[in-house]
């Protein structure tokens, strides 16, 4: 008897520990996000006010928040399906400034005039916000409206260059870090290699990419956010499907709360993209001791 | 005093000379004019013979074994092994760095087989990591082949290093204060270690230390160099003592204490840093 209270007491002490001890982490966002909330109620509490409060927001969107994959045909679609949309442009536009951005960055790293030459340009355009290349992007693809190779690959001039909008935004971070990268190989490992006589591939393969890793996956895991971050400009100028153009749409057409659920889901979405390339390259990237 | 200094032509060696160092210079020039750092450095090391060089930090110690590594060339003189000039690096003269230098993305194993493969391009990957593991149980690691360097300890990553550096049997091992970065005891064990794999090995081995009881211990020749700038070869002191070596029987031989003298003076009395060198 006074064994299995004795046993009946630790666990639930051991439970209401476990609670205690995670508690310091619950609470305070909590709190936090609560107290937030809170003040929005009250800033927007009154007639007319300029954004609808959290109370509203919830009701009004609630079918687009219980609902994210529905599917009414043309730009009426859950967002979910919004996401998925975005996530696909991302992908190539992202995919186009990984494979450019570290081509690219180790040809300049590796090179001394390269990198002279072309690191100032580099450095003035890194700092061109994703909306001031709409304009040029649109410009740029314009001219191929139409084109039989673009029907070709499946595709037209404005998404096309839509997805030039979050590449340009987002290949300068990969190209910048890659070339610090390869240039800050120690020259510990630079010296084997030599007393190794390593042929250029096996230096290439062995010393310079897994010692330059670090710097580059830095540089995607900035890109990832970027390319997010300009996914909304790219689609206010493609319009049709994507949470870019949603929100656009939503504040066109006065739907407030519509906007700000498509808000909690482009933040979230980004966090997971971040903290993706993050354990990619935990699990990749073997640093030094 | 004086029949401790080996002169070059009386010293009577059956043997070719290997590696020559011959009549070199290293200068750099500076906003303020040639900055020369060794001046007229000649020196004849024999086939697997093991040859310490001991000096005062700055005097240009490694430079002199850049020099025959080849990361960089003398501005006068030459280097040659076997008769051949010393113009680049290359795998006939391995160095085992002070700092490692162990890729830390390769386990141990991959350490030393990435230098086999280097050298032995031929090679299926089966045989050289069956090589690299035989190298590495001659330093007694075995068991950590599959750790990655940082695994590691000091010791056990300086192990790994001379592993990698005689699987592929250079004709000169190079070893740039080797131990300088280890405890005491694990400094000892290495030399103990070193003993006995250049004993098995008959490698010519080029070293610089600090440790004056090292270099007793370990070389057929102590090379003393005195401070820069314009450095060169002080003297040259034999180390007499018949080998296979023990540190026991050697620090109890009374001429341990006249060579360790001979060297202190050299370094403390003849050739002391002066207080402004310091800095």
């Amino acid at each position: 008897m006074t064994s299995t209270n004795i046993r009946k007491k630790s666990f639930v002490s051991l439970v209401s520990e476990w609670g205690q001890g995670q508690l310091k982490f619950i609470l305070p966002p909590v709190l936090a996000l609560g107290s937030l909330l809170f003040i929005w109620q009250i800033l927007c509490g009154g007639e007319a006010p300029p954004l609808p409060p959290p109370t509203k927001v919830v009701s009004e969107a609630w079918n687009l928040i219980v609902n994210p994959f529905f599917d009414n045909g043309g730009t009426d679609k859950g967002l979910g399906r919004h996401i998925i949309e975005s996530l696909r442009r991302v992908g190539v536009g992202y995919s186009g400034s990984v494979v450019i951005g570290i081509g690219l960055g180790i040809l300049i790293g590796t090179n001394v005039i390269m990198y002279r030459a072309f690191d100032p340009i580099f450095q003035v355009l890194r700092t061109v916000p994703p909306l001031a290349w709409l304009p040029i992007s649109s410009a740029i693809f314009e001219s191929f409206k139409g084109s039989p190779v673009l029907k070709f690959m499946g595709t037209d001039a404005v998404e096309l260059s839509a997805i030039f909008v979050i590449f340009i935004t987002s290949v300068w971070p990969v190209l910048m870090n890659t070339a610090v990268g390869v240039q800050q190989v120690p020259q510990d490992y630079r010296n084997v290699a030599k007393v190794l006589r390593l042929s250029r591939t096996e230096y290439f393969f062995t010393i310079l990419i897994p010692s330059a890793a670090p710097y580059i996956f830095t540089g995607l895991r900035i890109a990832i956010g970027l390319s997010w971050l300009a996914i909304v400009a790219a689609e206010m100028l493609k319009g049709g499907v994507g949470i870019g153009f949603f929100i656009w749409d939503s504040y066109n057409s006065g739907k407030y709360s519509e906007m700000i659920v498509a808000l909690f889901y482009v933040g979230i979405v980004g966090l997971l993209l971040d903290k993706l390339v993050y354990y990619v390259s935990v699990f990749t990237v073997q640093s030094d001791a | 005093m004086q029949t401790l200094v080996a002169n070059e032509l009386s010293v009577n060696r059956n043997a070719n000379p290997y590696l020559v160092i011959d009549n070199v210079s290293k200068v750099y020039p500076t906003a303020k004019g040639d900055y020369t750092v060794l001046e007229n450095i000649s020196l004849t090391v024999y086939e697997g013979e093991f040859v310490c060089v001991i000096g005062h930090s700055g005097c240009g110690k490694s430079t002199l074994l850049n020099m025959v590594s080849g990361f960089t060339k003398p501005t006068l003189g030459e280097v040659r092994l076997e008769s051949k000039v010393i113009t680049k690096p290359g795998p006939d003269r391995m160095v085992v760095f002070q700092n490692y230098s162990l890729l830390p993305w390769l386990s141990a194993l991959d350490n030393v087989a990435l230098a086999i493969k280097s050298v032995h391009p031929e090679t299926s990957k089966s045989d050289r990591l069956e090589m690299a593991m035989a190298s590495l149980e001659m330093v007694g690691l075995t068991d950590a082949a599959k750790k990655k360097p940082k695994q590691l300890s000091g010791g056990m990553k300086q192990r790994v290093s001379i592993a990698r550096a005689l699987s592929i049997r250079p004709k000169v091992l190079i070893l740039d204060e080797p131990f300088g970065a280890l405890d005491i005891l694990t400094r000892e064990e290495l030399q103990e270690e070193l003993l006995k794999i250049w004993q098995e090995h008959k490698v010519t081995v080029l070293m610089i230390t600090h440790e004056i009881d090292e270099a007793i211990l370990l070389s057929d020749r102590i090379v003393m160099m005195t401070n820069g700038p314009a450095a060169t070869i002080g003297e040259i002191v034999d180390v007499p003592f018949a080998r296979p070596r023990y540190r026991e029987a050697i620090t109890e031989d009374p001429r341990f204490f006249t060579i360790r003298n001979h060297a202190l003076d050299f370094l403390y009395n003849r050739f002391a840093l002066s207080a402004t060198d310091e800095h």
